[in-house]
């Protein structure tokens, strides 16, 4: 079953991991066959949301949230259960700096 | 009317009970393994004892009643699912169930119904459950309470509770929580939260935070059947230290409050009221778990509970050993209210002022500014040292946070006293 692993950290956070760290954690979890797609990302300051309304498109700065900590990242693994990929989870290294949801993936019913 | 055809079948019925409060949580525990569902399994566990109810008067008990329910109980689970959906879509939930227990009588092996019920403990305890739906999920699935009871022993709407349950099923099948027992290494952070889940249930029944009776003893009792449970399925250390604190604090239950239903502290209570069968099954298991030289917070506490049990009065009372073992306590468990509960201990063994003193440092810190009882002991510490005003303050600070209604009346008894 697949589950997408968020990274969450606050602003001032989001170097406190090293890259290089980061980068290793990608590369055992693809090793290890558990890995579907990782990606960090910019910080949420050159993000654009775009909704479609009546047929209208609309683009704007933001998205703006009251939460101080923004997502930063994402993990898609394939894991056995939950309790599977929490162990995955508690070894990305932002986990000891911000926080990781983990959310199972819904299959698109046809 | 009992007469006439009813004189063979009502013992079989009387059997039938039986079976059903002995076996019904088991048979549930291995239906939510064997067809992966807790819905699923629920139905399935009715749909058995249904078909027992007709087929037992007649052909009478089989000879291990437990197999028979979880086989019949699965071939009706199966024969719904194939009334309510395609062939196709049969062959592939055939498919998914445990192939390993299809010789029914590997479902009656004690081991792995035993296996089961502790699966199902730690999947309605699983840390990923909001804390309220992992005490009602506990209370209906391992306690075969039902919805209305739960609700009421919590004062929570039932609808709201059925909710909570509810959402917590889907979360399970649709987070695919698994149905099993953490391993070793996850064992003790996952068996803290099922202890919890059991103490809250425990509390929650002996020391209600809101409403007009000091207990709900139908909660205590419960609590109380689930630690042993616990400490039969998996007899670590804190588990027994759990089972023995909530058997000595229950042991004090006649003697805590009136008829009336006014609070009696313990100071005042009369010790020939306390259970003293529960108090020799706690203090024997006190020492079990203290012997594994792994006792924790749990068996700590029913140490300390221990001590008070066995001493004829408060005079009588060994203080220095109970202070002692707060400080182990604090040792294992950093916590602003350990220290409140020291703090009286070192009230009792060196008078109020040196009890005072460390309440005082406490509330000064900023903690617990917000507890009723933190309130309560140092007005009680002044009451003893004749600083009446002080006292008043801190008894009228401690009313003002107190919503359980013979606590509220204790402490405007003390208050009127202080005017005299």
């Amino acid at each position: 079953m697949k589950y997408l692993c968020l990274v969450y950290l606050e602003a001032d956070k989001l170097h406190a991991v090293p890259d290089r760290e980061c980068m290793a954690c990608g590369d055992g979890l693809r090793k290890s066959g558990v890995l579907v797609a990782a990606e960090a990302l910019q910080p949420v300051d050159t993000a654009t949301t775009v909704r479609v309304r009546n047929g209208k498109l609309s683009v704007t700065d933001g998205p703006f949230t009251e939460t101080k900590e923004q997502l930063a990242g994402f993990y898609l693994i394939d894991a056995r259960d939950l309790n599977d990929a929490i162990q995955v989870a508690a070894k990305i290294p932002p986990a000891r700096e911000g926080s990781i949801e983990v959310r199972p993936v819904r299959e698109l019913q046809p | 009317m009992v007469r006439s055809g009813a004189v063979t079948t009502e013992p079989i019925h009387d059997a039938l009970n039986a079976v059903y409060i002995a076996e019904s949580r088991r048979v549930l525990a291995t239906l939510i393994r064997v067809l992966g569902d807790f819905d699923a399994a629920e139905e399935a566990l009715h749909d058995a004892f249904r078909a027992a109810l007709e087929q037992w008067p007649r052909d009478g008990i089989p000879d291990n009643p437990r197999a028979w329910l979880v086989s019949t109980g699965r071939f009706k689970a199966i024969d719904a699912i194939r009334r309510r959906k395609r062939f196709d879509a049969l062959e592939d939930y055939e498919e998914g169930l445990d192939v390993a227990v299809e010789d029914p009588a590997a479902w009656a092996d004690p081991e792995s119904v035993e296996d089961d019920r502790l699966r199902l403990i730690f999947t309605c305890c699983h840390p990923a459950l909001a804390a309220d739906a992992q005490v009602a999920l506990t209370l209906r699935e391992v306690c075969g309470l039902t919805t209305e009871e739960i609700a009421r022993a919590f004062l929570t709407p039932a609808p709201t509770l059925a909710q909570r349950i509810v959402r917590a099923k889907a979360k399970i099948r649709d987070a695919q929580i698994p149905y099993q027992v953490p391993t070793a290494t996850e064992l003790p952070e996952r068996l803290d939260a099922v202890l919890r889940v059991v103490y809250l249930v425990f509390n929650e029944g002996y020391s209600a935070s809101s409403g007009a009776t000091v207990t709900r003893s139908d909660l205590s009792e419960e609590a109380i059947r689930l630690g042993r449970l616990l400490v039969d399925l998996l007899p670590e250390p804190e588990a027994i230290g759990l089972l023995a604190l909530m058997l000595l604090q229950e042991s004090r239950r006649a003697a805590r409050s009136s008829p009336s239903g006014e609070l009696i502290l313990l100071e005042d209570q009369d010790r020939s009221l306390w259970n003293k069968a529960q108090i020799e099954e706690g203090t024997g298991l006190v020492r079990r778990a203290l012997a594994s030289g792994r006792g924790g917070p749990y068996a700590i506490q029913a140490a300390i509970a221990a001590v008070h049990a066995g001493a004829a009065s408060v005079a009588d009372t060994d203080w220095a050993e109970i202070v002692g073992l707060y400080d182990v306590l604090l040792r294992a468990h950093q916590s602003p209210v350990v220290e409140l509960n020291r703090a009286v201990a070192v009230a009792m063994r060196d008078g109020p002022e040196a009890g005072l003193a460390i309440i005082d440092a406490i509330l000064d810190r900023g903690e617990l500014k917000e507890y009723r009882l933190a309130h309560a002991a140092r007005a009680d510490m002044c009451r003893r040292l004749g600083r009446a005003a002080d006292a008043r303050t801190s008894y009228q600070r401690a009313l003002k946070l107190s919503h359980q209604e013979p606590e509220r009346r204790f402490l405007e008894k003390r208050l009127a006293e202080l005017s005299k």
